[in-house]
């Protein structure tokens, strides 16, 4: 009875215990490699950064560490540059995707019942497709002689060929339409909710509907357009793939840096120190989001 | 209640879902194109896909791609599926804090970074880079998406359905089994049905773990694509486009069927 | 045959359940607070109270699914302390109904057999058996998300019922069901535990269907019990205000003791020209002490006229509201002190001539042995 009860706790301890360990290992141990790689001098050797830990040199392991590539970082205006384009870019995309993604929840929340689990399913389908042929297919569009071009001319309406590809607005494009999954669907799961009466009783006490849509809508949206917005810009400030496929080399965002540093330039010790500070500038919106999402969940009924 | 579509909603939802399938529409039309120039019409033909067929690196990559997908989502269900069991069923544990934050930082680390710290640990430890390496970031950053959801699962879980099985003589194991188990399945389903695509679809962390041996089909695309647009890559697409819609279509029709059965037969 | 059941007053009867002055508590919260309580076999006892009072928790602990933080439990003269709720035999009927969604109703009813490793033939037969004393053979192939709410309430009544448990628990039996179903449920509930002999321990906040069903009701109040009786004991003879108004509606009048004359209880009320006679004999109380006099609507009389002189407990209004509710008709009569008193009439006739209208001065009184006294 007491060796069954015993195994009973320590199959029940393996629950908690298998994952933990392997996201201690494969999460938590990485991460605080890349920190102490970003305090280590670059090498011409492999792996090329020293010093390299040895058990039995703690001391002479801890005293080669500096902050010198977070000094080069404050130096060389490349990456505070970077930095600065990167937040500007998400926070410009994570507005247009308002844009464009409030009038489209809006729709799927008005239509009639049974098309909306059909809507939604739409939505969410592209996200199930390869995100890199997604964007790809945006390179026969935008390029000079691309298809938007020929489609445009073909209507009259541009003579010149329209030279998009490579330029910012192409990045802008694309951030758009691969983040329009995640800006739609919390939108369309707070408006879903909303009650029509709150909308019909602002009509009744004399509220045109314009003015109640931003006296009544947008406040009750709110939840949704936070959620929605710091789900956008998060992953667009690191976002590489976009960039890299459609902006020109004109185009800065820094996780398009490190993947240079990393590869090109082959600095593990800078790359890792832009790793560090990219997530320095993601802690904030992080955070917000994680008290944004608690409070929703406690909210709930 | 009375809800209706105004012609703006109307506009909205049609411009709004043409931005969001026109490119893919016009993807899949081209890869068909008998010419070389993608983005000119030259013609309808399959040449592309008998081409794809014969490009043997292609079909490697593919292979490696699919074998990594289902290994790591398979390994990331299993874990997934006892971190979220952790989070929802063992209150406050040593640790507990920590352990929540590792499971969602991954899900909000920009990718690069995942990809870079996961390098670097795999180059302290000496293990050389190729299919396994890949493997394991896989599963460390999808089993994170799998908790999610089939955490979210046991939220809304009604304990006592559990309760009623111990009190009609289940010891908590079979109680697991025979109750827990088959009504979480749907999610735990979903939760390796996600993990599968995003390894599938990964391209950022599969480079950085990527070694000589193993090269992934997104690694491939994307090398072939800095090169310029290939038709070739027009009909690759078109086909895991294909594959995807079916399964979406399927499973929606899977669930539909189910969700009718009952109802047909409810009164 | 029911009449005469009444282990409880008899003192060599041995529970079948006992309390032993358990507490429980949640973090700083006391659910169940010093409690004793013996339940009898065959009983079928109801924990009666507003949410929030215990009962739940004393139900679930009797389950296994709470541990008692103090004292002890035991069943059958076995001590259930560390028992896990899978080894105990006791069954449980869920407020929710928890039924397994991806069994059917045979499956459901069979699950806690096959808990037992019982052979096959005999898990069939005892599976038919209950299906018929719920009366759904028919569906025992459906899923529970095909069955209407009252179906479901039997699906989870033979579930529990089908190991015959020493004790049936039932958490809000009949919470999810309309009012004319739960009725009907009601009393077949009663016929199923006496055919069967079982006990069975009823959770519930509803005080009628604890009235209608149970032979002793607890009443229970901030984790403790205030009173345990039968339900003719608890409506009639309420031991504290709290019972009186949460057991069916009431009137109270406040006033003090003055006495005590051939038996009977002087109360002199505020709301009352002359003082209260009370036939109370149980109570002791002194001269000067607060007291509540507590009187059933339907225990008190309405009259145009006023009552001879020298008749016992008047008191003097006017009519307030007049509620027809077809089998009775509640009259609200608001006194000189402001004070509204409920008097309830039964329609016993189809016409009344001249009846008491609105805002007529009216008399009400009620008999001596018709009021309680509950010291404050």
């Amino acid at each position: 009875m007491v060796e069954r009860s015993l195994l009973r706790r320590v199959t029940a301890g393996l629950v908690p215990a298998i994952p933990y360990l392997w996201l201690g290992v494969l999460f938590l141990v990485p991460f605080l490699i890349v920190l102490k790689i970003s305090l280590s001098d670059p090498a011409v050797a492999q792996p090329p950064y020293k010093p390299v830990f040895e058990w039995g040199d703690i001391a002479g392991f801890f005293g080669a560490l500096d902050l010198e590539n977070f000094e080069l970082l404050t130096q060389d205006d490349l990456y505070f540059r970077a930095t600065l384009s990167s937040v500007r870019i998400a926070a410009f995309s994570t507005l247009l995707l308002l844009l464009v993604g409030f009038p489209i929840a809006y729709g799927m929340a008005r239509a009639p019942e049974r098309v909306r689990s059909l809507l939604v399913a739409l939505v969410i389908l592209p996200f199930w497709t390869s995100f890199l042929i997604r964007i790809y297919a945006w390179v026969a569009i935008l390029k000079p002689e691309g298809l938007l071009t020929q489609a445009l001319t073909g209507l009259g309406l541009i003579a010149q060929p329209l030279d998009i590809l490579n330029t910012e607005t192409a990045v802008y494009i694309g951030i758009v339409y691969a983040y329009l999954p995640f800006m739609v669907l919390p939108l369309y799961a707070t408006l879903e909710k909303m009650d029509d009466t709150l909308l019909e009783a602002a009509l009744d006490l004399g509220s045109p509907p314009w003015r109640s849509f931003w006296t009544i809508t947008v406040p009750l949206a709110m939840p949704g357009i936070v959620a929605g917005s710091l789900l956008c810009f998060i992953p667009a400030v690191g976002e590489f793939v976009i960039p890299d496929l459609l902006g020109g080399s004109e185009t800065l965002m820094i996780g398009r840096q490190l993947w240079s540093e990393f590869f090109s330039n082959r600095d593990w010790p800078l790359a890792s120190a832009v790793a560090i500070l990219l997530l320095i500038i993601l802690v904030v919106p992080i955070v917000i989001y994680r008290d944004v999402e608690a409070r929703r969940v406690e909210g709930r009924p | 209640m009375n809800r209706r579509l105004s012609l703006f909603n109307v506009t909205s939802l049609v411009i709004g879902f043409a931005f969001l399938y026109l490119p893919i529409l016009l993807l899949v039309i081209y890869s068909f194109n008998a010419s070389r120039l993608v983005t000119v019409w030259g013609g309808f033909s399959t040449h592309w896909y008998g081409a794809l067929f014969r490009n043997e690196a292609l079909l490697e990559a593919a292979w490696v791609t699919l074998r990594i997908a289902l290994l790591s989502a398979t390994l990331a269900t299993v874990l997934g599926t006892l971190a979220a069991l952790a989070l929802t069923r063992y209150g406050r544990f040593p640790g507990r804090t920590l352990f929540t934050g590792m499971v969602y930082a991954p899900m909000v680390m920009p990718e690069v970074i995942t990809g870079l710290s996961l390098l670097l640990f795999f180059v302290a430890v000496d293990l050389d880079r190729g299919f396994w390496t890949i493997t394991l970031a896989h599963t460390t950053l999808t089993m994170c998406f799998v908790t999610v959801v089939v955490q979210s699962r046991l939220m809304t879980f009604d304990r006592s359905l559990e309760e009623a099985a111990m009190d009609l003589g289940a010891p908590p194991l079979r109680t697991f089994f025979s109750v827990t188990l088959p009504l979480i399945a749907p999610s735990i389903v979903a939760g390796f049905l996600l993990a599968f695509t995003l390894s599938m679809d990964d391209l950022v962390i599969a480079s950085f773990n990527a070694g000589p041996g193993a090269t992934t089909l997104p690694i491939k695309i994307y090398s072939q694509v800095r090169l310029g647009l290939s038709p070739e890559v027009n009909a690759a697409s078109a086909i895991l486009i294909g594959i995807v819609t079916l399964g979406v279509i399927g499973a929606t029709l899977l669930s539909k069927r189910s969700v009718l059965r009952s109802r047909r037969t409810a009164h | 045959m029911r009449r005469a059941f009444a282990p409880w007053s008899n003192p060599d009867a041995k529970p079948l359940i006992r309390f032993d002055n358990v507490t429980k508590r949640f973090g700083d919260a006391v659910a169940v607070d010093h409690l004793s309580l013996d339940i009898f076999e065959g009983e079928f006892f109801c924990l009666l109270g507003p949410s929030g009072c215990g009962k739940t928790t004393l139900m679930r602990m009797l389950a296994g699914f709470e541990t008692p933080s103090e004292g002890g439990m035991t069943l059958g003269g076995q001590n259930l302390a560390g028992v896990p709720p899978y080894r105990r035999p006791v069954n449980m009927m869920f407020q929710s109904y928890a039924l397994f969604p991806h069994m059917s109703v045979e499956k459901n009813i069979a699950f806690g057999l096959k808990q037992d490793g019982l052979p096959k033939d005999q898990i069939a037969e005892r599976v038919g058996e209950m299906l018929r004393l719920v009366q759904l053979e028919k569906l025992a192939r459906r899923y529970p998300s095909q069955l209407s709410g009252g179906q479901r309430q039997r699906v989870a009544l033979a579930r529990a019922l089908a190991k015959k448990p020493k004790v049936l628990l039932l958490d809000e039996p009949l919470g999810a069901l309309d009012k004319k179903l739960r009725e009907e449920t009601q009393f077949e509930l009663m016929d199923i535990q006496h055919e069967l002999h079982m006990t069975f321990v009823v959770v519930t906040h509803d005080q009628e269907e604890a009235m209608t069903m149970a032979d002793r009701i607890a009443v229970m109040d901030h984790g403790r019990i205030v009173q345990v009786a039968t339900p003719g004991e608890i409506y009639e003879q309420p031991k504290t205000r709290f019972i009186a108004e949460f057991v069916g509606d009431v009137n109270i009048l406040e006033g003090h003791v003055q006495g005590r004359e051939n038996g009977l209880w002087r109360v002199k009320a505020s709301s009352a020209e002359h003082p209260l006679t009370i036939d109370d004999p149980d109570e002791v109380l002194h001269s000067g002490q607060a007291v509540a006099i507590a009187v059933r609507p339907e225990k008190m009389l309405i009259h145009r006229d006023p009552p001879e002189p020298g008749a016992v407990n008047v008191l003097s209004g006017e009519v307030w509201d007049i509620g027809y509710l077809g089998d009775w008709t509640v009259y609200r009569v608001k006194l000189a002190t402001g004070e509204i008193l409920r008097v309830t009439r039964a329609n016993a006739s189809r016409f009344v001539d001249n009846p008491i209208d609105w805002d007529e001065q009216v008399h009400v009184t009620f008999a001596p042995d018709a009021a309680v006294i509950l010291a404050e």
